[in-house]
């Protein structure tokens, strides 16, 4: 049994160095995705101290607008582009009908707010688009669907080209957002106002403008990766539970930590998936991926309350 | 007027700290509690026991539960349908481990097996705070649905992997199973429900209340004037997820009959935590009211098109719920952000000074 848990496992890595690899590959690619979700989270709440728990179903969302839209005989990039005028529109419609009228409120009163967006997002989803899984149009936007296979060590890789793509894009639009974050007039707002709200609404930034601009952010991350994941596992309401997969992240980051969300997102993506298949699926009966990465972000919250990169917390009475 | 508490004197300090010191409060306490035990029973029809009467109680009971642990102490939890989950597998194991044993015995013995669980994933909360705590709290959440699933012992190793009640007697009625009454059924849940209200109302209402409140306010100020937080994080810890855990119970065993493990998913721990926010946080009579909107809305929403005489497909139906209540949560928070209790409050001190405007 101890053998099992601790010496096994690691014999086992290094006779198939070929299917570690591949194991790594696959975390790697669910860990960027998971830290592109967690970005989003981590931008609304560094600028407004809400945590958005509708992050998830923008996501959804984002992916059945534009399933939907293409549905209807609208070319897909065009789709694309109305699919990021929707989510504009969303972002504004939050912002006014229900964040500005809740300006001031305790932190659990917006959260609780977002799971109303959620819950509301949801039911007028399922209306419009119905609820079945629909298939992405990947081949239309262009994602290839073929794999390379390398065979290091004369054992087996294979890396699909999706993922190859979904890997390039993410880095591209990480890259995108931090130039964006720190060389532009805009993202330097939006910086200055995670740092100090009434310092920022001082030297003149519209808190409304970047409210709106960071849900509107929050935005085109869940159509990317509503688009990354959907062409993996199809579209469908089910892709929500991939949020949930974004809070340890945040937890292991740091709730304000933007290097803290891509770290994090990169570890949890590994590790849960290293722990699935050496330890989980021997050992435990499997599936542990529904909570491994929370129960990882707690241990390591035991040691460093503030997380891996979190502000440090000083408490004054 | 009709609230008017002048000439109400209050003579002693016991006076003044009694449980009701405004007379109005309870004779209408006694009005509810003349309805809800004599005269709903007799009135109410099997599809208002089972739709409405019953769940609601359930649900203000586990409202009530994880009220003590946000609203009173302060702790933000997510993981309240897997404690709810934990207490009614413990009452399952223990009918079917001691098949002769009490029902309502073994419901209130199952809430010290979730208080010990929930203790358990209470320690973090000595060192995380605020929104870390909530997402420590979803460990729980998937960690427990999990075992529930994947830990064959739980269910008895049956084949569907999930939880049949059995038909259970307490001297010859059948409480619980398919065999029993809805009027019975009620009845225990009442019971169960009323007994712990009371508890409730009034640990909240001493040094373990004020303690909690002091924790929730701000815990190091509570920790400078001598509070224990390990204490009292813990204890709120543990009398809620022991509340959480018997509301479980109850919501197998008397209203829902069986359930699978993800029965008790994370829609289950928002519910209740829609209805501890949307009734008022820090208030017992509040959960009351979040319950009988939350879980009456959906049941009102589905007469509606039959009384208009339009159809409507019942998924389509189902849809529009999900999106009325989503946008009626934003409603009321915006409208009223410290609760129905606190619409209540408002009402009340108007009635006071009624017909005077101040």
């Amino acid at each position: 049994m101890l053998a099992d848990i601790f010496i096994n496992p690691w014999i086992d890595m290094v006779e198939a160095p070929d299917f570690l690899l591949q194991v790594l590959w696959e975390g790697l690619v669910s860990g960027i995705l998971y830290a592109l979700i967690a970005l989003g989270f981590v931008l609304i709440f560094r600028s407004s101290r809400i945590f958005n728990f509708a992050q998830g179903i923008m996501v959804v969302f984002a992916a059945l607008t534009l399933v939907g839209l293409h549905a209807y005989g609208v070319p897909a990039w065009i789709a694309v582009a109305l699919t990021l005028g929707v989510m504009f529109i969303l972002a504004v419609t939050i912002e006014r009908v229900v964040l500005r009228p809740l300006v001031g409120q305790p932190d659990i009163i917006l959260f609780m707010a977002t799971i109303g967006i959620t819950l509301f997002l949801i039911g007028f989803g399922e209306i419009i688009f119905g609820g079945e899984n629909k298939q992405m149009i990947s081949a239309e936007l262009g994602i290839p669907t073929g794999d390379t296979v390398l065979e290091p060590w004369g054992g087996l890789l294979i890396l699909q080209h999706l993922d190859i793509t979904v890997v390039i894009v993410a880095t591209l639009l990480v890259a995108a957002l931090l130039a964006f974050l720190n060389f532009t007039q805009m993202g330097r707002a939006i910086r200055a106002l995670g740092d100090d709200h009434q310092a920022a609404l001082s030297v003149g930034i519209s808190l409304q403008t970047i409210w709106v601009l960071v849900w509107f952010i929050a935005g085109i991350i869940a159509l990317v990766t509503g688009i990354a994941w959907g062409a993996r596992a199809g579209v469908s309401f089910a892709l929500e539970v991939i949020a949930y997969k974004a809070l340890p992240v945040l937890m292991l980051g740091g709730l304000e930590s933007i290097t803290g969300a891509i770290v994090g997102g990169l570890m949890i993506g590994i590790l849960e998936k290293l722990f699935e298949i050496y330890w989980g699926q021997p050992l435990l009966g499997g599936n542990t991926e529904t909570w491994f990465a929370f129960v990882l972000a707690l241990i390591v919250l035991l040691f460093r309350p503030q997380g891996l990169f979190g502000e440090r917390i000083i408490e004054r009475v | 007027m009709l609230y008017r508490t002048a000439g109400q004197f209050k003579t002693s300090y016991q006076a003044d700290q009694a449980l009701f010191p405004v007379k109005q409060d309870a004779f209408l306490l006694g009005v509810i509690l003349l309805l809800a035990w004599v005269i709903l029973p007799m009135v109410a029809s099997e599809f208002v026991f089972q739709a409405l009467l019953i769940p609601v109680l359930i649900f203000s009971l586990a409202a009530l539960g994880l009220n003590i642990l946000t609203g009173f102490a302060g702790q933000l939890s997510l993981g309240t349908g897997a404690f709810m989950g934990v207490g009614a597998y413990a009452c399952y194991k223990m009918v079917s481990i001691f098949p002769e044993m009490n029902l309502i015995v073994a419901i209130l013995l199952s809430g010290f097996f979730s208080a010990a669980i929930g203790v358990a994933f209470g320690i973090p909360s000595l060192r995380i705070k605020g929104f870390y705590l909530a997402i420590a709290t979803l460990a729980a959440q998937f960690f427990l649905v999990w075992l529930f699933e994947k830990w064959a012992w739980l269910y008895n190793y049956n084949a569907s992997g999930a939880i049949q009640v059995p038909n259970l007697d307490i001297f010859g009625i059948f409480v619980s199973g398919p065999q029993a009454a809805s009027i019975t059924e009620y009845y225990v849940v009442l019971f169960v429900v009323s007994l712990l209200t009371m508890v409730c109302i009034n640990l909240t209402r001493g040094t373990l209340g004020r303690t909690w409140k002091a924790t929730r306010d701000m815990d190091i100020a509570a920790e400078l004037i001598g509070i224990n937080l390990m204490k009292s994080k813990l204890t709120a810890f543990a009398i809620s997820s022991y509340i959480v855990g018997v509301a479980g119970a109850l919501y197998v065993f008397l209203w829902k009959g069986a359930a699978e493990p993800n029965a008790f998913d994370i829609p289950l721990s928002f519910q209740v935590l829609f209805i501890a926010i949307i009734g008022g946080l820090g208030s017992v009579l509040g959960n009351y009211l979040g319950a009988i909107l939350i879980v009456g809305l959906p049941v009102v929403l589905n007469l509606v098109p039959n009384a208009l005489g339009i159809s409507i497909n019942s998924a389509m139906v189902e849809h529009l719920n999900v999106m009325i209540v989503g946008g009626l949560i934003v409603f009321f928070l915006i409208v009223e952000p410290h609760g129905l209790n606190q619409l209540w409050r408002l009402i009340r001190e108007k009635l006071i000074i009624w017909p005077f405007p101040h």
